[in-house]
């Protein structure tokens, strides 16, 4: 026999890049589930056209790259990528959005820039932001909660109208965007936006029926979901505290600056927290390893300039929500960010980091 | 604002960044006593088990030495004794494989135990205070004393320190997993540890002594405790079980919150850091003036049946530990030497132990599994929180792929201590210690190349000055002799008047060699491929050689006069040109001669001309090769004027010069008469016979060539 | 008239950049150490001569005026790539005429040989040779280049290029060269 050579250290903990996206996956569930008795079927109908899409487009890319497939589409990086995806877009969009929006990300976003570790961005928000742009009509058709629109849709009007633009029934998605009212509905922050292009007060827009008693019906519950799966990946040291905890101290303070300063034209810090893709952008998305900054002062910098861009962009940018472009402008700072926050290193006076 | 000691005092204790808590598996081995192992069969002892210089071995083959005999000694400041670590034979001096990572070999020393066990005569200093801090360090150098925590550092040269030490602190903290020397040692050698302790307060001057141990410990805190007692003052200080505590900056760091500064050492920040095992070597090797011939070694792993420390004589091979302890090897066994975060892989059980082994591990592959393959880094991160440096190994490892080294030294790569943390998170499996070990140490070749290219410029550069000045100072001396020459008779034959100058005067002895120098490249810058030009060339030079001897016969004193020595190294340039006028000769009469000639002639006295010599050497030698069949029946007659000058080694030198052109002459009687004389050397005869042997030496390099010709 | 204008504004705007341009340029200038200076720092200073140059000097004065940089067989592909990169040219393979890229050796004289002739000591460019007229001549191996220069002039043949020994000190953590033991 012989005796193998390795190099130290010898042990190594148990927890692969693979438990890490599936514990992620696991603390997507709460508010995916919740946004679905919210909203409809939909989005589970689109999350498994995004698995199906990623995991395919990554198989041929590492073909073609004659990498080895088997591992990489273990690590559930691309799984994680289409849940994020199938839960962003809107419920009832066709379903070549989310293929376009899946295999975007996957193809060019992450494998062309090299694989898992050498993407700039985070797939998931490139992708939805290529969606954003390319396709507004669709991109922004989001219905109002279940409990005040006319027609309620079961699974099956789910998938017939993903796939057909019409339900069971013969109702069209604009169709189901109206009320009982006969009102055409969209999500709380784009009729808050409305509403002050047209000269509404917070106070006046927010006696709609999609703000509900509290904020944002149906949203302040999917958001309160997410941050409880955020609060479980803390507790599992998945993630650490500084980006989710910077993005909505930033995000929150803002939103208390802008209230104090002009509470006519803007909607609560509270408000801001639990409306569109706060929770999940702050938890899930702006905590991506691979395109967040690494320091962790510089994580501090990541998530407040990601809850600052937010702010900005939800209250004079285009587009009613905001994470997306945030998280992708980041992103873009990283590097710099990283170069900026080195910590110091054992034994060297402060100042002199070299 | 509680002052440090305070502190310390109630164990508030600092943190450090980072660190990791894995499973200790001290459990295996702490509850069972130091076992005794008997006598190997055969002890390697490798005469280097420090940091530092080897001393000269004292010992040889065959010798019997008894225990505790030093095998070599510590004359220099930075060496450090090795000694018997029983009485027996000295088998063979011989290298063997290393307790290294590299498993390179090194000199060992290898003892045959005679069973005796019979130590050499002892000189016990019980009243150990009373003795000088000079002579309690010399006593540990030649006892062999090194630090015993991993790196062996000399504790001679550590305790000698002059700055003024606050606090000595003693490293039993033994943060590494599985490891269990140093808490054994501590439950069963209190007392002995705490008079080291006192010996090394006593050399550093210490003011304050503080013990660091981990609470995962508590039998060894309660003996260490006990030890101490009260009036002593020492500080026994427990600390959270956190890795890597243990090194050396950590600990500083956690005691006191001070920081060891870049570059620095400890006693900087008035700190030295002994490991508890190194306290115990110490008061054996003062007290009872035993060297450090054995230690602890923990021997453990789910592969070793019966896990246990053992006392281990240095030198001891690991596979002779390993019988004792009921080790059943797995498929693809792994046997480290050392903890599982820091130890390296032994490629063989033949290892010896040495002063730094303090732990031989045989994981199953259950327990430690063995490395899986590398994914891509995720950035996540763990391995910068980790981190007990605060470097950030994800973008080091990043550098160290691309072998950026100038980022790498940027992200203080140097500041690493390898203690594996990082890799120990990744959640990609990337060996990341690994990528850092090679880029260090190829950023440490890469200097030190650097470093001997910058010196080899300067002494390019230093020699080239000399030669310039050199030059000058012939061409002056030239311009003189020329005068000289002018005053004297019309005598237009340069040979002779050199030659009567050399007899006037010995000063005139260089110039004289330099004329004749040029005489002698006088016919090659003549070259015309008339035949007759060239014999009456080498007519004059053969003339030429001849009047040299007699001049040499008929000078000055040899060696008396100091002109004698520059005059020699003239001569020996003058002889360089010889050959180099010969070499062109030679290539003259072959038929490749028109580029050689037209390179010489160019010649000139500076360096240029000797590097383009030596490419027309080269080229020369390859004509002569080609064409010695012409030139043997020339070259037949110079041989005959080997005379019996034999005082004169230079004369030899030429006539070796000339044997060496005798192609034809390389026979093989010849090589065998100078073999045979070689061979019954009598003392008086050395002297002909090394000559005679260079003579063989020469005929033989000829003989070859024309064989290699002959073959062609 | 308004092409004038136009052509008087362009003029004048011409002349301000070049004015300032060329304060610029003066001004900010930075002093680089010369050419010859850098590609001397990368040559590996072994000063064999093996380029045809007597140095390596004088073959970073020729590459600075155009020579190739693929000369420098002790320097071999690293060194290339080094000048191709400050050259701002490709990197070539090695000039087989100026020989091969070898491991690292250093010259050795056999001692009870060595007939004191001092021949190598004059060959030495760097002066690693210790010795005198009819004593025994040693190596200073630290500053030996391994330039091979010496080996040819010896009478006797005494000098070896031999190998440097791998020293534990030095070792590059390479772990596949370690030879594994193979035990019962």
């Amino acid at each position: 026999m012989t005796f193998k050579i390795a190099s130290s250290p010898h042990l190594h903990i148990r927890r692969s890049t693979h438990d890490i996206m599936q514990l992620v996956i696991l603390a997507c569930i709460p508010g995916i589930l919740v946004q679905a008795f919210f909203f409809g079927w939909g989005n589970l109908v689109h999350i498994a056209i995004a698995i199906v899409t990623a995991l395919m487009a990554e198989a041929l890319i590492l073909h073609l790259r004659s990498r080895p497939i088997k591992p990489v589409l273990m690590d559930f990086s691309a799984l994680l990528t289409a849940v994020l995806i199938g839960t962003s877009v809107p419920t009832f969009a066709p379903w070549w959005i989310t293929v376009i929006g899946t295999g975007f990300a996957i193809l060019v976003v992450k494998q062309l820039y090299g694989g898992l570790g050498f993407n700039l961005f985070n797939p998931a928000m490139a992708g939805y932001v290529l969606l954003l742009i390319s396709f507004p009509v669709e991109m922004t058709a989001w219905l109002p909660p279940q409990s005040i629109v006319h027609h309620q849709v079961n699974i099956g009007d789910a998938f017939a109208a993903i796939f057909t633009g019409y339900t069971l029934d013969g109702y069209s998605v604009a169709q189901l965007r109206t009320t009982i009212d006969g009102m055409t509905m969209a999500t709380p922050l784009d009729t808050l936006k409305t509403g002050f292009t047209l000269g509404l007060t917070s106070d006046e827009i927010t006696t709609n029926p999609v703000f509900g008693s509290w904020y944002a019906l149906g949203w302040e519950w999917v958001n309160l979901a997410y941050l409880a799966g955020g609060l479980f990946l803390l507790k599992m040291n998945v993630i650490r505290w500084q980006i989710p905890i910077a993005t909505l101290g930033s995000l929150f303070l803002m939103g208390l600056l802008g209230y104090m300063i002009l509470p006519d034209s803007s909607a609560g810090p509270l408000f801001h927290m639990l409306t569109g893709a706060t929770m999940l952008g702050a938890f899930f998305i702006a905590t991506d390893p691979v395109s967040a900054s690494t320091t962790n002062l510089g994580r501090l910098i990541y998530g407040a300039f990601i809850g600052l861009m937010v702010f900005v962009i939800r209250t004079w940018g285009g587009y009613p929500d905001a994470f997306a472009f945030a998280v992708l402008l980041a992103n873009m700072c990283v590097p710099l960010i990283d170069y900026y926050t080195r910590p110091r290193t054992y034994g060297y006076s402060q100042g002199s980091s070299s | 604002m509680e002052t440090l000691l305070e502190r310390i005092q109630q164990g508030h204790f600092w943190d450090f960044p980072g660190g990791i808590h894995p499973p200790t598996r001290k459990e295996l081995t702490s509850q069972h006593p130091i076992a005794e192992v008997p006598l190997p069969p055969v002890l390697y002892v490798p005469i280097k088990q420090h940091i530092g210089t080897i001393g000269q071995i004292l010992v040889s083959k065959g010798e019997h030495v008894k225990k505790g005999q030093a095998l070599t000694n510590g004359l220099n400041h930075l060496d450090v004794a090795v000694h018997a670590p029983t009485s027996g034979v000295v088998q063979e001096i011989k290298e063997h494989i290393s307790a290294h990572p590299s498993a390179l070999p090194e000199l060992c020393i290898c003892i045959q135990p005679d069973g005796l066990d019979e130590w050499r005569e002892r000189e016990p200093w019980a009243d150990y205070l009373n003795y000088s801090k000079e002579q309690l360090l010399r006593r540990l150098q030649l006892n062999g004393v090194a630090g015993l925590g991993g790196a062996g550092f000399p504790t001679h040269i550590k305790s000698a320190t002059n700055a003024e030490i606050e606090f000595l602190i003693i490293n039993a903290v033994e943060c590494e997993p599985y490891i269990t020397a140093d808490d054994l040692l501590m439950q069963e050698y209190p007392e002995a540890i705490i008079q080291g302790i006192e010996i090394l307060q006593h050399m550093t001057g210490a003011k304050h002594v503080l013990i660091g141990i981990e609470d995962d410990k508590p039998l060894a805190v309660t003996a260490i405790k006990a030890a101490v007692g009260v009036e002593r003052g020492f500080h026994v200080c427990e600390l959270p079980t956190q890795y890597p505590s243990g090194g050396e900056k950590q600990l500083v760091q956690i005691l006191t919150g001070r920081e060891v500064p870049k570059g620095g050492i400890p006693a900087d920040i008035g700190i030295v850091m002994q490991n508890v095992g190194t306290a115990y070597a110490v008061s054996r090797a003062i007290v009872a003036d035993q060297p450090l011939i054995h230690r602890v070694v923990t021997m453990t792993g789910e592969s070793i049946h019966q896990p246990k420390n053992v006392w281990a004589l240095l030198g001891t091979p690991v596979s002779h530990l390993l019988d004792h302890v009921d080790f059943r090897p797995g498929l693809n066994q792994r046997l480290i030497m050392g903890g599982p975060m820091m130890g390296f892989t032994l490629p063989s059980p033949d290892v010896p132990i040495t002063k730094i082994s303090n732990c031989i591990l045989a994981p199953s592959n259950q327990e430690l599994p063995p490395e899986s393959p590398e994914m891509p880094c995720i950035r996540c991160g763990e391995c910068a929180i980790v981190c007990p440096a605060t470097l950030l190994p994800q973008q080091l490892q990043w550098y160290a792929k691309a072998k950026d080294y100038e980022k790498l030294e940027s992200y203080n790569l140097a500041d690493c201590i390898e203690c594996g943390a990082c890799s120990y998170v990744c959640p990609s499996d990337i060996p990341l210690v690994q990528y850092y070990r090679v880029a260090k140490a190829e950023i440490k070749t890469q200097q030190q190349e650097k470093q001997k290219a910058e010196q080899a410029k300067l002494r390019f550069e230093a020699r080239k000055a000399r030669l310039e000045r050199d030059k000058q100072e012939r061409l002056e001396k030239q311009r003189k002799a020329s005068e000289a020459r002018q005053s004297t008779s019309e005598d237009s034959n340069k040979i002779e008047a050199a030659i009567s100058r050399v007899k006037e005067s010995a000063t005139d002895k260089v110039a004289a060699a330099i004329a004749r120098a040029k005489a002698k490249r006088q016919p090659t810058e003549d070259e015309s491929p008339d035949n007759s030009e060239v014999i009456a060339a080498r007519e004059a030079r053969k003339q030429q050689a001849r009047d040299y001897k007699e001049s040499k016969q008929t000078g000055t004193e040899p060696e008396s006069s100091p002109t004698d020595k520059k005059a020699a190294v003239a001569a020996a340039i003058a002889r360089a040109k010889a050959k180099k006028a010969k070499l062109a000769e030679q290539s003259e009469a072959t038929e490749q001669s028109k580029d050689n000639s037209s390179e010489n002639a160019s010649e000139q006295d500076d360096r240029k001309a000797k590097i383009a010599a030596a490419i027309a050497r080269a080229k020369a030698k390859k004509a002569q090769q080609e064409d010695a069949e012409s030139l043997g029946e020339e070259n037949v007659e110079p041989k005959s004027n080997a005379t019996d000058d034999k005082k004169a080694k230079v004369a030899a030198a030429i006539e070796r010069a000339k044997t060496k052109k005798a192609a034809k002459e390389a026979e093989a009687n010849a090589q065998g008469e100078a073999e045979t004389q070689a061979s019954d050397l009598s003392p008086e005869e050395e002297r002909k016979a090394k000559i005679a042997a260079a003579v063989a030496r020469a005929k033989a390099k000829k003989a070859q060539k024309d064989n290699d010709q002959g073959k062609n | 008239m308004t092409i004038i204008y136009a052509l008087i504004a362009l003029g004048v705007l011409a002349l301000v950049f070049g004015a300032v341009l060329g304060f610029a340029a003066v001004r900010f200038k930075v002093e680089a150490d010369p050419l010859v200076e850098q590609i001397d720092a990368i040559l590996p200073q072994t000063q064999c001569g093996q380029c045809g140059y007597p140095g390596c000097r004088p073959y970073a004065e020729a590459i600075a005026n155009g020579d190739e940089i693929n000369k420098c067989p002790p320097g071999g592909e690293s060194t290339i790539k080094e000048l191709a990169n400050l050259m701002g040219v490709e990197p070539k393979p090695l000039d087989d005429a100026h020989g091969q890229e070898d491991v690292k050796k250093v010259a050795y004289i056999r001692e009870d040989e060595c007939i004191g002739c001092t021949k190598c000591i004059h060959a030495c460019p760097v002066d690693a040779i210790v010795g005198a007229t009819r004593q025994m001549h040693t190596i200073i191996i630290d500053e030996c280049t391994g330039c091979d220069l010496c080996v040819d002039p010896c009478p006797v043949d005494c000098i070896d290029m031999v190998p440097l020994k791998p020293k534990a000190e030095s070792w590059k953590w390479d772990l596949e060269s370690i030879p594994v033991k193979v035990v019962e």
